[in-house]
């Protein structure tokens, strides 16, 4: 069983509350922090080893020791709870569940950055948690926790949520910190970076929500001790909110050394898949990172279990890989079809492209456009190809990452399913038949290697 | 045209609120959630006069309204029904059955998505992940979220809309 830090005590009766979080060690990372000093806590959290958690997997204390600290500009420390990547839906199970965990997080986080004002920047749809949040605020400021003079260390913090209004770019955090400042969210260029010029060209830090969840208990426990939790980089515990064709869809808290194979089939876990199906694909960590067939879900191509840890999942680079990405696990059992779900997928991105960078803004509705000529049964051979290469066009050429995440799904589709797509060309039965499950889950039969001492 | 649009005083307060979470050279920041009770307030959708209020409130040009409004997906451009069916329709809900949610609803209300019933009860809009594949199929209407859809779900929903017995809000 893996070992739970964030959601340890997430089913205690009323853990929403501040006294039920307060009874089960809540808030002990706030008074440990408050008498280190707030240098020492970047420290412990680049020993952690802890990675942003919302798809990136960036080393959370290295960014935060980008931060600029200029004398008498203010800095901010801004939560991105945009979460908006299909998949993925483990940080409103955080904020509705145990809000206090992320308000605990961003008083640690935003002591360590120098922080006076921090927000939460949620996206607009989740537009009953705003409320959740800023009762759990209130009752930490009652407590003394929150507002002027904290537990009488004579530091302020003041926290805000944000409501934004429907647009997945919002989670890239220079776009998200253009919509907190009222404006369209229209990626920046980079340089600057946020740590120098982020919101209102002032020092910024953006992390994930689960991010500066995992905060408190980096401190709690202490940077060394976290790391020794997972393995080699993975380390800690994370976050994954499954879904698809499994049995027990849900959020779950792993420690980065289970198997992929065990996560899938284990009654822990996902429980296996309905009706006695089998494993078709997989898509690990939200909907912009590689699709992957059964075979090369479950074993690396050299044949090695794969774990679910950043390593492990991107073993084989994209060519026979993936990404561990946010988390967001999605299970295809074998009556799905990868081309209408890789369709589906790219009406997404073609919608929530933000039409500033031209590549993306016309190449993401083209490869819609393509998809769905093809799996109504009217594309031709020579389509597969266009849209191989309208997705290379998009990759690499945008200012932030959209244009790719919306290529690498189209891309890896592609790369591993193409029996299927090339069922679909000029067949009659596309619209109503299936391509079925194909060769997906038998597994890659080991090269013959070479007698080295012969 | 100002002077007919304004908001109560009630939500004049809340726009107070929200204005003092930024500093006060940075009143546009509070731009988007003004926006949101502007929404709800005249009617569900944006018309012109009420963008040109909150511009005049928060002390900006009505373009930095206009161009903020179009941008984002939550905030409609022109009328909608007093309940708005936002189906997910992206790929976790699809693998889980949207596609049948949605050919329901329509074939129920006779509409189509971005259209509005004769009564003026319903619009059908179909949405991008809303975060809640793990309990797909899903909708939003007001406020909140209806789960695990099945078209048994949904025609109870739509009777409740009906009767006025859906909480909004």
């Amino acid at each position: 069983m893996s070992k739970k830090l964030l959601l340890k005590h997430a089913h205690v009766e009323g853990i929403h509350t501040f006294d039920v979080y307060r009874k089960h060690g809540g808030y002990e990372a706030v008074e440990k922090a408050l008498k280190m000093a707030p240098d020492a806590i970047t420290e412990e959290v680049k020993a952690s080893g802890l990675r942003g958690r919302g798809g990136a997997g960036f080393p959370t204390g290295l960014k935060w020791s980008f931060l600029a600290k200029p004398e008498g500009v203010p800095r901010y420390l801004v939560v991105n709870a945009d979460e908006s990547e299909p998949g993925t839906f483990k940080d409103r199970y955080l904020m509705e569940f145990i809000p206090h965990l992320l308000i605990e997080g961003m008083i640690v986080s935003s002591y360590a950055l120098g922080a006076n004002t921090s927000y939460i920047y949620i996206r607009g749809e989740y537009s009953w948690i705003p409320d959740i949040l800023e009762k759990a605020i209130d009752e930490a400021k009652a407590a003394g926790f929150l507002g002027q003079n904290i537990q009488g260390t004579g530091y302020n913090l003041e926290i805000y949520v944000h409501r934004g209004a429907g647009a997945y770019i919002c989670g890239e955090e220079t776009a998200l910190l253009e919509s907190l400042e009222g404006k369209r969210g229209n990626p920046r260029l980079k340089p600057p970076f946020p740590a120098v010029k982020g919101l209102w060209a002032c020092p910024t830090v953006v992390n994930n929500v689960e991010t500066i969840a995992a905060v408190v208990p980096v401190i709690n426990l202490g940077g060394a001790e976290y790391a020794k939790i997972g393995v080699g980089k993975s380390t800690g515990t994370k976050l994954i909110s499954a879904c698809g064709n499994i049995n027990k869809p849900g959020v779950y808290e792993i420690d980065m050394t289970i198997t992929v194979e065990e996560f899938i089939y284990s009654d822990e876990y996902c429980g296996g898949i309905p009706n006695g199906k089998r494993l078709k694909a997989c898509i690990p960590g939200g909907s912009s990172v590689p699709i992957v067939p059964a075979n090369l879900l479950l074993r690396t191509i050299n044949g090695e279990p794969r774990y679910m840890n950043y390593e492990s999942l991107a073993d084989g680079g994209f060519a026979t890989g993936t990404m561990m990405g946010s988390g967001g696990f999605i299970v295809l059992d074998e009556d799905q079809s990868v081309v209408k779900h890789t369709m589906t997928l790219s009406h997404f991105y073609a919608h929530e492209s933000c039409g500033q960078c031209t590549p993306c803004r016309e190449g993401t509705p083209w490869m819609f456009k393509i998809l769905k000529k093809i799996a109504s049964g009217q594309g031709t051979l020579n389509d597969i190809d266009l849209l191989w290469d309208v997705q290379r066009k998009i990759e690499g050429n945008t200012i932030c990452p959209l244009g790719d995440a919306a290529a690498w799904p189209v891309a890896a589709a592609i790369r591993h399913f193409r029996d299927e797509f090339e069922w679909y060309i000029d067949n009659p039965d596309a619209l109503t038949g299936n391509y079925g499950i194909g060769n997906y889950d038998v597994p890659i039969p080991m090269p013959e290697r070479a007698d080295v001492n012969s | 045209m100002s002077e007919t649009i304004a908001f109560k005083p009630e939500t004049l307060a809340q726009v107070q609120k929200i204005t003092e979470r930024y500093p006060a050279q940075h009143k546009k920041s509070a731009l988007i959630p003004v926006l949101h009770l502007a929404q709800k307030e005249f009617g569900g959708w944006l018309q012109v006069p009420v963008m040109d209020y909150v511009a005049e409130l928060l002390e900006i040009q009505p373009i930095e309204v206009y161009e903020v409004a179009t941008f984002y997906t939550m905030f409609n451009m022109k009328p909608v029904g007093k309940y708005v069916l936002e189906v997910c329709q992206t790929g976790p809900c699809m693998l889980k059955g949207s596609d049948e949610i949605i050919k329901h609803i329509k074939e129920t209300l006779h509409i189509e998505n971005g259209e509005t019933t004769a009564d003026g009860l319903f619009t059908l809009k179909t949405a991008e992940c809303l975060g809640a594949c793990g309990y797909a199929p899903m909708m939003q209407l007001g406020k909140f979220y209806h789960e695990n859809l099945t078209t048994e779900k949904v025609d109870a929903i739509l009777e409740l809309c009906r009767q006025g017995a859906l909480p909004l809000d």
